[in-house]
């Protein structure tokens, strides 16, 4: 476990790099991840799915399944991997603040 | 002179079996005179302390691997399983301890050129222990930190051409027995449409878009040598539809004992002559062998393809011409509702190149299970919980004896509003006319 500080903020955060408290979420953390993620400029896309990760992770207390993430943005897993190189688990979420996926990965 | 005493892990150094603690104090031995200059990536004493944390496990009889784990590389969302231990300060050489995925050629045919490539990259970036082969088929790298995660990806595509294994909610990596290559009762080319399937669905395996993990695994015959019927989604066992084809002579030379039952397998003790009555006609399940006049005849239409009499004089017996396969689907472990074998979906079906028929039958699975499978929950609780009919309908597959083992028992059967006359609404007015209160 480790303290990142960044812009005058301070997240804890895991070995791999996921915030611990999805309360510490704030739009410094998605600036700090972005690099380490392969983003180079955040457009209104990655915002789309950011948004809606962290209301459905609200509303629902979990991450939603892929399928849903694209039914509801309209983006296809393609696409998702275009605006998240590692992808809508270790990217996305991560950078949305919601907790590390787990199970059998 | 070790780094951590390991006293419970020597005594598994005696003993005839080939010892997996000898084997690493090996490896800790070389790298740490590290006699071909290899500039290691991550720290030298690796195997040392995961040698020192298993003896700490073997203690206490508790794990020291922390929670779960997720690393990668970019592009995909799986093939890497990362892992910290939760000994860090003690244990500074498996701090990160990640797995990697690496995909294994269908039959797990190698050049030692290949494996000095593949292995001369994972000295130098990673713990140099591997696991030949993970259970689902992976050759599985065993031991880097996350910044090397990269660089191994990097040199496995660009210098060895060998692209990452699967790993989370998507297909994982395929797997076949070794069918044609050496094998006579190869129905199918099971290497062959294991390849071509790994490489048709890429995309499904690398990045993650199912409700939960998917199988492929792919028998070229009954004898399932692969396990596909236990240990995949989407089993594909070959078989025959004509007849078993019968060489008198052979089968005379079985009766006369030139040839050992079984090829030899059970020279090991005294069994007996070989008597065909009770080793072969016996023993098939549906009777339809026999055996009289010096002749063997079997009743072909009465036969299940379960290979014994194969399997027991495969001299004087073979599979027959027209070949194929069966699909069988819905194969998992226990949880969570239970262990399943795959059921038959397909009784038989032709498996030539480009194998259009085989994708067909897992696209509509797919299709089908994508949109209604609940969040972690595999094909076959799928199956479970919204029926085997439903299956028949999304693969276009007409309902048949072969797809139940005993029709059902109990009487709730659920009909279509279509197949039964008038509506489903009815007044029961008009009822009230008939019958009083």
């Amino acid at each position: 476990m480790a303290n990142v500080e960044f812009m005058g903020k301070s997240f804890e955060v895991d070995e791999d790099g996921f915030l611990l408290k999805f309360e510490e979420w704030t739009p410094e953390w998605v600036d700090y991840c972005k690099d380490g993620e392969g983003i180079k400029e955040l457009n209104e896309e990655h915002q789309k799915v950011l948004d809606f990760l962290q209301d459905y992770y609200k509303k629902n207390g979990i991450a939603p399944m892929v399928r849903i993430l694209s039914k509801v943005t309209g983006f296809k897993l393609k696409h998702i991997y275009e605006l998240f190189p590692s992808g809508p688990g270790k990217g996305a979420c991560k950078m949305a603040g919601l907790p590390k996926p787990t199970g059998c990965v | 002179m070790a780094k951590h005493k390991t006293p419970l892990l020597d005594q598994l150094e005696s003993g005839p079996w080939p010892s997996f603690v000898s084997d690493l104090k090996l490896e800790a031995e070389v790298r740490a005179k590290n006699e071909k200059n290899v500039n290691y990536q991550i720290p030298v004493e690796v195997v040392e302390d995961l040698l020192g944390v298993l003896e700490l496990s073997f203690t206490d009889g508790e794990t020291h691997w922390k929670h779960g784990g997720i690393v990668g590389v970019f592009g995909y969302g799986g093939g890497v399983i990362g892992r910290y231990c939760d000994q860090p300060e003690a244990f500074p050489g498996v701090a990160h301890f990640h797995t990697v995925r690496v995909a294994q050629p269908t039959g797990k045919y190698y050049t030692t050129e290949f494996l000095r490539q593949i292995i001369d990259i994972w000295d130098m970036r990673g713990s140099g222990l591997t696991n030949m082969h993970g259970s689902t088929g992976d050759i599985v790298f065993l031991g880097t930190t996350t910044p090397q995660l990269e660089e191994i990806f990097y040199e496995l595509t660009h210098d060895a051409n060998v692209d990452l294994g699967g790993s989370g909610s998507n297909l994982r990596t395929p797997a076949a027995c070794l069918g044609q290559s050496r094998c006579e009762y190869a129905c199918y080319d099971a290497q062959g449409l294991c390849y071509d399937m790994t490489m048709e669905f890429q995309d499904e395996l690398h990045r993650p878009a199912f409700p939960y993990k998917f199988k492929f695994k792919f028998d070229a015959c009954p004898n399932s040598c692969v396990c596909a019927l236990a240990r995949s989604d989407f089993s594909v066992v070959g078989i025959w539809k004509d007849e078993i084809r019968i060489d008198q002579e052979a089968v005379a030379a079985y009766v006369g004992g030139e040839f050992a039952p079984n090829a030899g397998a059970h020279s090991g003790r005294d069994w007996g002559k070989f008597n065909i009555q009770t080793e072969v006609c016996d023993n098939c399940p549906s009777k339809c062998i026999t055996y009289a006049d010096n002749k063997l005849t079997i009743n072909d239409k009465e036969c299940v393809h379960c290979m014994h009499c194969i399997n027991t004089m495969p001299r004087a017996l073979m599979i027959g011409n027209d070949r194929g396969a069966s699909i069988l689907c819905g194969a998992k472990a226990p949880i969570l509702d239970g262990p399943q074998l795959s059921s038959l979906l397909v009784p038989f079906i032709k498996v030539e190149e480009p194998y259009t028929e085989v994708k067909d039958v897992v696209e509509n699975i797919w299709d089908w299970w994508m949109e209604e499978g609940k969040n972690r929950e595999r094909l076959g609780e799928t199956m479970r919980r919204m029926g085997f009919q439903k299956l028949l309908e999304v693969t276009n597959t007409k309902a048949d004896p072969r797809h139940v083992q005993e029709p059902r028992h109990n009487p709730y059967i659920f009909w279509k509003a279509d197949e039964v006359d008038g509506p489903w609404e009815r007044d029961v007015n008009e009822y009230r006319k008939r019958h009083q209160r």
